[in-house]
């Protein structure tokens, strides 16, 4: 007697990831990048990039001092004016996590910590649980995790998966983002299928790029993936977060990335719970944007702290 | 406008507090710049005149209701002086060196560039269209329309190899109202490539964008009486497709005027084109990309309200992604902002008049009493204006009047097919032939479908994508003759 396939089974069989049209998300995007955010809208967006920002240092040449300056922006962006926001977290490296710790303590600043062989993930399954293991122990609260790229491009969907299942277990209590690196991914189809795969083997969060290959988040990607997420709420109830990293550098660039989270995901996702926006150097960009807004003039770069 | 760290702060609470939603501030396109008259003359022979006729009307900006300008009902007496200055300089304008017939609608095309922001504001403040529409689709378009049919005033041999082709004469044309300047573009560029030359007259309802354009035929020193531009209603448009001196006339509107005015001229040996309504199916297959096809929905029937000859009104999705389909299209109706049209933000303008908006209005109450389901997001109506929200049918029958008869305004019917065979045979069945839209991922499909389809354009994976070298025209009662591209050319040539 044959077997009854399970629904797994044939779900595999029946259909697969639906496709993107390439060309009518570009022009999406586009559409939703001119929206025109003004005045007390502009306010509140620039407000909310802070509040959403995972401030990131993913230097080889990050060093305890730097990470401590890091930490200390994170925590007040604009020295003297408390009305501006923490920022989400911050994000560094594993052997980092210890600075962070000294310097956040008491802060609502959460740490992320990148792991699994980042940035290119090509390392053993073994290796990459225990770094993750580390990594929360040394107390990230977040960890920021690369996929298989050579496995997914090769096909081998089931290694990629069990391998974000064995991080997500590692991570414990730590929240998971999933780095597709989209821009090695190739076509949009690929990005929703990893996309997919990354949330149904449990990410917390999908996540853009590393930041170290070009081109890293892009809107039109971004809206692949937050389409994505939608789909993927509808069917199984479960939010997952989106996190855009890498070329956010302007606070025009942050706030088209809410209108799009905004219009695609809705109000819900318009919080660091489910919003991250990774970035090293859009900080200074708001903050001088926010200061126009109030005092109706820019202000020199000489005013905002490099760090 | 400087907002003190007071009122910042108290936003970062709101936001703070979960206030998640995004209001998104007005941000109107300034209208300090726009110098609209009081009162519009005609333009004949070169220059604005006052009418023979004294009668004049107002035209409004439906979003609010206010009047704009004046302009001229032109009479009879007004029809055949136009008529005769185009007569009068069609001999020297279809003689002058093509480079240099070329050269005027080059200027014309950059004139329409370099003031293109002023036509955008009163095309909105005219018509009611979203601004972001007439800055990024109407005008932009016309520009392009002139540029390239500037390219074929001097390459006409080759457009129609071993063939001479020769000018008709004057051309009566007259244009609706939901794209008052790219219709005349789409009109006035080739048959002046072509070395004819025109009268033109505008729909009354937005005569305001001809007129601005009068004053670039000025601008460019274009020979008088090559363009005529008469304003007034459908009266004027009939003496003006029936002056005897007419030799070719070319109309877009409603399918009921065009049967008319086919009438009037039947046995005058006028030439004839016309593009008229339609009933567009936009078919989506199980396998099409759904969030994309979502937006060529949106952007095939709730663009410019509605009111697109070749909208897509029919959706016929297949029944197996009916349910997730429509799921998404109600929320995607959700995020459509209707307002203020100068409102850069704005998605969803004002009907274009009260006349419109009653029509749409009785349509949509016969879908309703048919028995189909309607569907409206939650909406604000502005006050005053002509507005109507963006609609959804459900549970449509191929027989309803809904699913039928062109409604012009914001109204979706929806409904579904089982197979490619089917999805056809549906989507041909109207009187209508003159778009339509497929989704699909399958190449070859899209190719098999586009042989079927009766219909002058069929988009795949795309909707209302507009482009001057491509043609444009319908089957059926959506008319004959082609406007754009190379085709554009044979209604205004005769060959020899």
């Amino acid at each position: 007697m044959a077997t009854a396939l399970t629904l797994t089974h044939l779900g595999s069989l029946m259909g697969g990831v639906r496709s993107v049209d390439e060309v009518g998300a570009g022009e999406r995007a586009a559409a939703l990048a001119k929206r025109s955010i003004k005045k007390s809208s502009k306010l509140w967006a620039l407000d909310l990039a802070i509040r959403c920002m995972d401030l990131t240092t993913l230097e080889g040449a990050d060093t305890p001092g730097k990470v401590a300056a890091m930490c200390a922006k994170a925590v007040r962006p604009m020295a003297g004016d408390p009305t501006i926001p923490s920022v989400a977290a911050v994000c560094v490296y594993p052997l980092r996590i210890a600075d962070c710790v000294e310097h956040l303590r008491g802060t609502t600043v959460r740490i992320a910590s990148v792991a699994t062989a980042f940035p290119s993930g090509q390392s053993f399954t073994s290796i990459k649980v225990a770094e993750t293991e580390q990594a929360v122990r040394a107390g990230a609260h977040e960890i920021d995790m690369v996929i298989d790229r050579g496995a997914f491009l090769a096909g081998d969907y089931q290694r990629v998966y069990n391998e974000i299942v064995a991080v997500k277990e590692a991570c414990g209590d730590a929240h998971l983002k999933v780095i597709l690196e989209t821009g090695e991914l190739g076509t949009y189809d690929a990005i929703r299928r990893a996309s997919i795969l990354a949330m149904a083997a449990g990410a917390d969060f999908i996540k853009t790029s590393t930041g170290k290959v070009q081109p890293a988040a892009t809107l039109p990607v971004s809206l692949v993936m937050m389409e994505a997420i939608r789909d993927f709420v509808r069917e199984t109830g479960r939010p997952v977060g989106f996190k855009a990293a890498g070329g956010i550098r302007t606070a025009k660039q942050a706030i088209s990335y809410l209108v799009v989270t905004y219009e695609t995901l809705g109000a819900d996702w318009m919080a660091p719970e489910r919003l991250r926006l990774g970035a090293s150097t859009l900080l200074n960009d708001v903050l001088m944007q926010i200061d126009k807004e109030r005092t109706g003039a820019y202000q020199s770069g000489d005013y905002f702290t490099i760090d | 406008m400087a907002i003190t760290k007071r009122e910042s702060a108290a936003l970062a609470k709101r936001a703070a507090e979960g206030g998640g939603v995004f209001e998104y501030a007005p941000a109107p396109e300034s209208i300090d710049h726009i110098k609209i008259q009081p009162r519009y003359g005609l333009f004949i022979g070169g220059r604005m005149v006052d009418g023979h006729s004294k009668k004049h009307f107002p035209t409004i900006n439906p979003a609010t209701e206010k009047k704009l300008a004046e302009v001229v009902e032109a009479d009879e007496v007004d029809v055949d002086r136009a008529v005769k200055a185009a007569g009068k300089a069609f001999d020297s304008w279809a003689h002058l060196a093509p480079s240099r017939r070329a050269r005027y609608l080059f200027r014309i095309s950059r004139l329409l560039q370099e003031r293109s922001r002023e036509l955008a504001v009163v095309e909105t403040m005219d018509g009611g269209k979203p601004i972001k529409e007439s800055r990024d689709v109407d005008i932009p378009l016309s520009a392009a329309h002139f540029f390239y049919y500037a390219g074929w005033a001097d390459k006409l041999e080759w457009a129609f190899p071993n063939r001479k082709p020769r000018p008709l004469g004057v051309a009566g044309q007259v244009i609706p109202w939901n794209f008052p300047l790219l219709m005349l573009a789409w009109k006035i560029a080739p048959a002046l490539a072509a070395g004819n030359t025109v009268v033109l007259k505008p729909a009354e309802t937005t005569p305001l964008s001809a007129m601005l354009f009068a004053e670039i035929c000025m601008q460019a020193e274009l020979p008088p009486g090559v363009v005529n531009i008469i304003t007034g209603a459908g009266k004027t448009g009939s003496l003006l497709v029936t002056h005897p001196d007419v030799k070719k006339v070319a109309f877009t509107g409603s399918t009921e005027v065009g049967k008319l005015i086919q009438r009037a001229i039947a046995g005058t040996g006028k030439r004839l084109t016309l593009e008229l309504g339609g009933k567009a199916a936009n078919i989506v297959f199980e396998d099409a990309p759904l969030d994309q096809a979502v937006e060529g929905i949106v952007n095939g029937i709730y663009f410019n309200q509605g009111h697109v000859c070749c909208a897509g009104s029919r959706l016929l999705v297949q029944e197996s992604i009916a349910e997730p389909l429509l799921e998404k299209l109600k929320r995607r109706l959700s995020t459509l902002r209707l307002g203020d049209p100068l409102d850069k933000n704005t998605d969803i303008g004002a009907i274009n008049s009260k006349a419109q908006l009653e029509k749409i209005q009785g349509l949509v109450e016969s879908g309703v009493e048919e028995g189909a389901e309607l569907y409206q997001p939650e909406c604000l109506l502005p006050e005053r204006g002509f507005w109507f929200p963006p609609t959804l049918f459900t549970n449509v029958a191929q027989s309803y009047r809904i699913a039928r008869e062109e409604i012009f305004g914001p109204v979706l019917s929806v409904l579904t097919f089982r197979t490619p065979n089917e999805a056809v045979e549906k989507a041909n069945n109207t009187p209508y032939g003159l778009s339509a839209g497929v989704w699909t991922d399958k190449g070859s499909r899209i190719l098999w479908m586009a042989e079927r389809m009766r219909a002058g354009v069929v988009w795949a994976n795309t909707f209302n994508r507009f482009d001057p070298t491509s043609p444009f025209g319908g089957y059926k009662e959506s008319g004959f003759g082609r406007e754009g591209g190379v085709h554009g050319l044979l209604p205004y040539v005769e060959l020899n």
